[in-house]
């Protein structure tokens, strides 16, 4: 198991270096100098000096490669020039609030379609799965930020029942105790996070659905009936423990979904992470905010997928203990 | 004699087909009785309907394309088993009925130590608690020949052999000690060697704890050495049933002859294997009249238009056959 | 609207019921499009399908106006659904039906294109790591995962912003070359499953070189898979674009694409909801329709995975 996962760790930490050195080639196969400011912007003439030494702008290539690695190891990723601290002080002020969001997106995603894809399986075919397919169908293919603006315009505008955006209330947030401070945290998080959890759910639903039928096939589900145990045992105890296996793999794939998705979710609800970070850098012409962003994104899915592989193998005896 | 252990009276199962063409007769009014302590042997080929027969003993037919047709009787203890409420029928399963399956590797839980697995039943029927239950389990290990049970509790079942795996659903299904064992085909994904081990188990099993066992399987050679008494089945129906000395000695039924015939021996001079010509209808379309018509060596009109009764053919003994009333019509001499 | 555009609306319709029909009838002959047929859902979606790719088609019959004519600055902005508008007026007073009608153009064929970008490029690769095995696999392999690795989306903001004013062919080219990692997965495993049961052998021991095994024996065989992973390929396509669309970095206006189309109707959202609400149900209802036909078809073409 300690081999496997040095070897596992190693991998990913290959693809992130792979991902890197395609950043890098991309930054210079663009047109203009990325690392550069882009014409017509003030800036600071000591953090373009500095940039130009650390990422060794008017060296050869290769030189410029390693300096990039070099800088990276040392989290620099250069300045923000539309913001004016360093592209690693912006996102190391976003990150939290991304993680924010995708963890409370990851519990409402994950408990409301295992829950429902359980309840579809063990009612297949019948009236309540055929519908509960239609919905999940419908809302799965629904692109994040349309129904961000949909529960906006519902929930935010018309209901009065959440606020419409921002990560706490600009006014009366610094005056409240910490209780209030939560509560008031919460309400903003709730429709971001409600509309990356029900697009997800839909999905994980789907999904948890197919396994857990395909598991309630097989012959031990027919052993545990002819042992007397009850319905609800055979298919929460005997049957979901299996399915439990392919809801991991499906797990360790939510990152990459959840950070497209915040990019646009965090747009519409202007909640301050990496998603909007990015996209507005972009807008202001920030490229080693964009890169930044790319780089930590990606690391971020290789964590998450390698956390997922570790779970697995854990959960799974026939990895766990492999047979003599 | 005494009152049956088990009887099962015009037993029908039928399926829905793929696409609502049609209506599978896979099991189509079958009976037999299953004596206390004895070992009843079903055989057939496969597409015959014995393990319809067997999954339909404790109602494990899955429901939408299958359904037991009301008019089927399985009695068991004075109780129709085929009108139980659920919370009846599941307190038989496991605990007065016991069923082995024919995979034992896909038949038990990847995810969970076999230990725990064959514990559950106790757990689940007599309240034990899980010290005691797991110690019982220890012991039906034992029991049933597994070496350090102890430690192999604790084990998931890819860790042991085909022939361990077995075992431990033998134990499995043993640890509430039911009256009836129903095992479906349980040798047929083992080695002969271990085939072997495992009847001489569930032979000496038997005798120590008095129960009744129903053998299913295709394998005539272990209906001879296991069971006492064997009821041969045929496109969803009983064809012959005799105590197992006399079928061997003297098949009654052609289809029968043509089972043993095909048996090849070491002693024969025979330079082609014996095989009964033609094959196993479809249980959408069975023949008219007798079903194993087409493929009788000795049929004639009769056979061809009415289906025949399954009278007595000699003492405890019965054969869906024409030739039973009318013995001159057996070709080739009897 | 006019009657041109009722015409072109019928005529849709009729276009997509009698598909489904013309395919009901071939699907009498092989249990494959039968089992398809089982699924309502997916006979739903491919009349839907082929309808809006019809009203796509027919889109200067069925959109009485054209997409980039303001009407009437002042007086036609923002309005709601009626018999002259029946999807609204936008902020530019535009006529929201007309740019839904092109805008189904734009976002069906950048999902088709993209799509088949994507689809070539995964066949391709994963034919050859599937064929020559070893160093060659291990190096596409490779690839792939570091491609699943990355989240598309971060790419597609690098490229996009690193290269400003891409232009539309660019745009397609762009997100076809990083969707392609999921599909060469896909045909690698078939090529390796028909190496297994003798197939490549016995074609090259006919002497067959290596791209004729490719393209006459592997792919026809991988093709299940394939059209698939591209059913719901494409709809991936459309919510990246439209993503895209909507933050600016996709199809640039006065071109109408929906997701540019609820980017415009977002600033209205509270007072002109229709110009947001239209557009995002049509891609809803365009990749649930696609979702449905690709279930559908993983049934149908291979039933041991049953999931309906």
């Amino acid at each position: 198991m300690g081999a496997w996962l040095a070897r596992r760790s190693l991998a990913a930490l290959a693809i992130v270096l792979a991902v890197v050195t395609f950043t890098f080639l991309l930054i210079h196969l663009a047109p203009g100098s990325p690392f550069l400011p882009p014409p017509g912007r003030p800036v600071d003439p000591d953090a373009l000096l500095r940039t130009r030494h650390t990422f060794g702008l008017d060296r050869p290539l290769p030189v410029q490669y390693v300096r990039y690695l070099a800088a990276l190891l040392t989290g620099d990723f250069g300045p923000s020039y539309s913001r004016h601290e360093t592209a690693a002080a912006a996102l190391a002020g976003a990150i939290p609030n991304t993680l924010l969001l995708a963890g409370a997106a990851l519990v409402i995603d994950f408990s409301l379609g295992l829950a429902l894809g359980c309840w579809q399986a063990a009612r297949a075919r019948r009236a309540g799965d055929v519908i509960a397919g239609s919905v999940t169908l419908f809302i799965a293919s629904l692109p994040t930020f349309w129904l961000a603006l949909v529960l906006l315009l519902v929930f935010g505008e018309r209901l009065r029942w959440f606020p419409v955006g921002g990560l706490s209330d600009p006014v009366t947030y610094a005056a409240l105790p910490w209780i209030g401070k939560l509560g008031d945290r919460a309400w903003h998080l709730a429709l971001p996070a409600l509309t990356l959890g029900l697009v997800g759910a839909a999905g994980t639903a789907r999904y948890q659905r197919a396994a857990l039928l395909e598991v309630l096939g097989r012959d031990f589900v027919r052993t545990a009936r002819a042992k007397g145990l009850r319905e609800r045992r055979v298919l929460l105890v005997h049957a979901l423990r299996n399915a439990l296996l392919p809801f991991i793999t499906l797990a360790g794939l939510a990152f990459p979904f959840l950070l497209t998705g915040a990019v646009l979710v965090e747009t519409v609800f202007a909640w301050p992470g990496m998603g909007k970070l990015a996209a507005d850098a972009i807008f202001s012409r920030d490229y080693p905010l964009v890169t930044a962003s790319a780089v930590i994104g990606s690391a971020m899915v290789v964590t998450g997928s390698l956390l997922a592989d570790v779970l697995y193998a854990v959960a799974d005896p026939r990895t766990r203990v492999p047979a003599p | 004699m005494t009152d049956p252990l088990l009887r099962v009276r015009d037993l029908k199962t039928y399926f829905v087909t793929e696409h609502g063409t049609g209506t599978a007769r896979a099991v189509d009014g079958v009976s037999f009785e299953l004596q206390p302590g004895e070992t009843l042997g079903l055989v057939g080929e496969s597409g015959c309907g014995k393990t319809v027969t067997s999954l339909s003993i404790l109602r494990l037919i899955p429901e939408p394309p299958g359904h037991i047709l009301p008019g089927s009787f399985i009695e068991f203890e004075g109780r129709n088993l085929l009108a139980l409420a659920p919370r009846d029928l599941r307190a038989i399963r496991g605990n007065r009925i016991a069923m082995i399956f024919q995979e034992p590797m896909t038949s038990l839980n990847p995810v969970f130590t076999i230990g725990d697995q064959v514990a559950e039943a106790a757990i689940v029927h007599q309240g034990l608690s899980r010290k005691d239950a797991r110690a019982r389990a220890v012991e039906m290990l034992a029991l049933v020949g597994i070496p350090e049970p102890d430690q192999r509790a604790d084990d998931y079942p890819h860790q042991l052999s085909g022939g361990m795996r077995q075992r431990v659903m033998i134990a499995m299904a043993l640890i509430c000690h039911p009256q009836v064992l129903i095992a479906d085909e349980p040798t047929t994904a083992l080695d002969v060697t271990i085939q072997a081990q495992i009847l001489e188990l569930l032979d000496r099993l038997q005798r120590e704890l008095g129960m009744a066992i129903l053998l299913i399987t295709h394998d005539l050679g272990i209906v001879a050495g296991a069971a006492d008494r064997v009821v041969v089945m045929y496109a969803g129906q009983v064809v012959e049933s005799a105590p197992v000395k006399e079928l061997f000695a003297r098949p009654a039924h052609p289809y029968t002859e043509g089972l043993m015939e095909s048996v090849p021996r070491l002693d024969a001079q025979r330079s082609r294997l014996h095989a009964i010509p033609g094959s196993v209808p479809a249980a959408t379309a069975w023949p008219a009249g007798c079903r194993f018509h087409p493929r009788c060596p000795h049929a004639w009109d009769k056979c061809r238009t009415e289906e025949p009764p399954l009278p007595a053919a000699g003492p405890g003994r019965t054969a869906r056959c024409w030739l039973v009333a009318e013995p001159a019509r057996r070709k080739g001499g009897a | 609207m006019n009657p041109r555009a009722w015409l072109a609306v019928t005529l849709a319709i009729a276009a997509g019921l009698a598909a489904v029909a013309l395919l009901r009838r071939r699907a009498a002959g092989r249990p494959a499009w039968r089992r398809f047929f089982r699924h309502p859902p997916a006979a739903i979606g491919i009349a839907l399908l082929v309808s809006v790719t019809a009203l796509a088609l027919l889109a200067p019959l069925a959109a009485p106006y054209a997409p980039a004519a303001q009407l009437d600055i002042i007086g036609l902005q923002n309005q709601a659904p009626s018999l002259l508008h029946p999807m609204g007026t936008d902020l530019y007073s535009r006529d929201v039906w007309s740019r839904l009608v092109y805008g189904a153009r734009i976002s069906l064929a950048i999902g088709a294109l993209a799509m088949a970008v994507a689809v070539t490029v995964g066949a391709v690769v994963g034919a050859l790591a599937g064929y020559f095995r070893r160093s060659v696999d291990a190096v596409l392999m490779r690839l792939v995962d570091v491609g699943l690795a990355v989240p598309r989306m971060f790419i597609l903001l690098m490229i996009v912003a690193l290269w400003e004013g891409l232009s539309l062919p660019m745009l397609v080219l762009v997100i076809g070359l990083t969707g392609w990692f999921a599909t060469s997965r896909l045909v690698r495993a078939e090529v390796l499953s028909l190496r297994e049961r003798g197939f490549v052998e016995s074609a090259r021991a006919l002497g067959a070189s290596p791209a004729r095994v490719i393209f006459r024996h592997v792919l026809p065989n991988a093709a299940a898979p394939i059209v698939i992973s591209a059913a719901l390929g494409i709809g991936n396509v459309i919510l990246l674009e439209s993503g895209l669309s909507f933050l600016g970095l996709g199809v640039a206006p006065p071109i109408p694409s929906w997701g540019n189309m609820i980017a415009d109707g977002a600033s209205e959202l509270a007072t002109a909801p229709w110009s947001t609400l239209f557009p995002g149900l049509a891609i809803g209802l365009v990749v649930m329709a696609l979702n449905a036909v690709a279930d559908a078809l993983r049934d149908a073409l291979d039933p041991s995975q049953e999931t309906a």
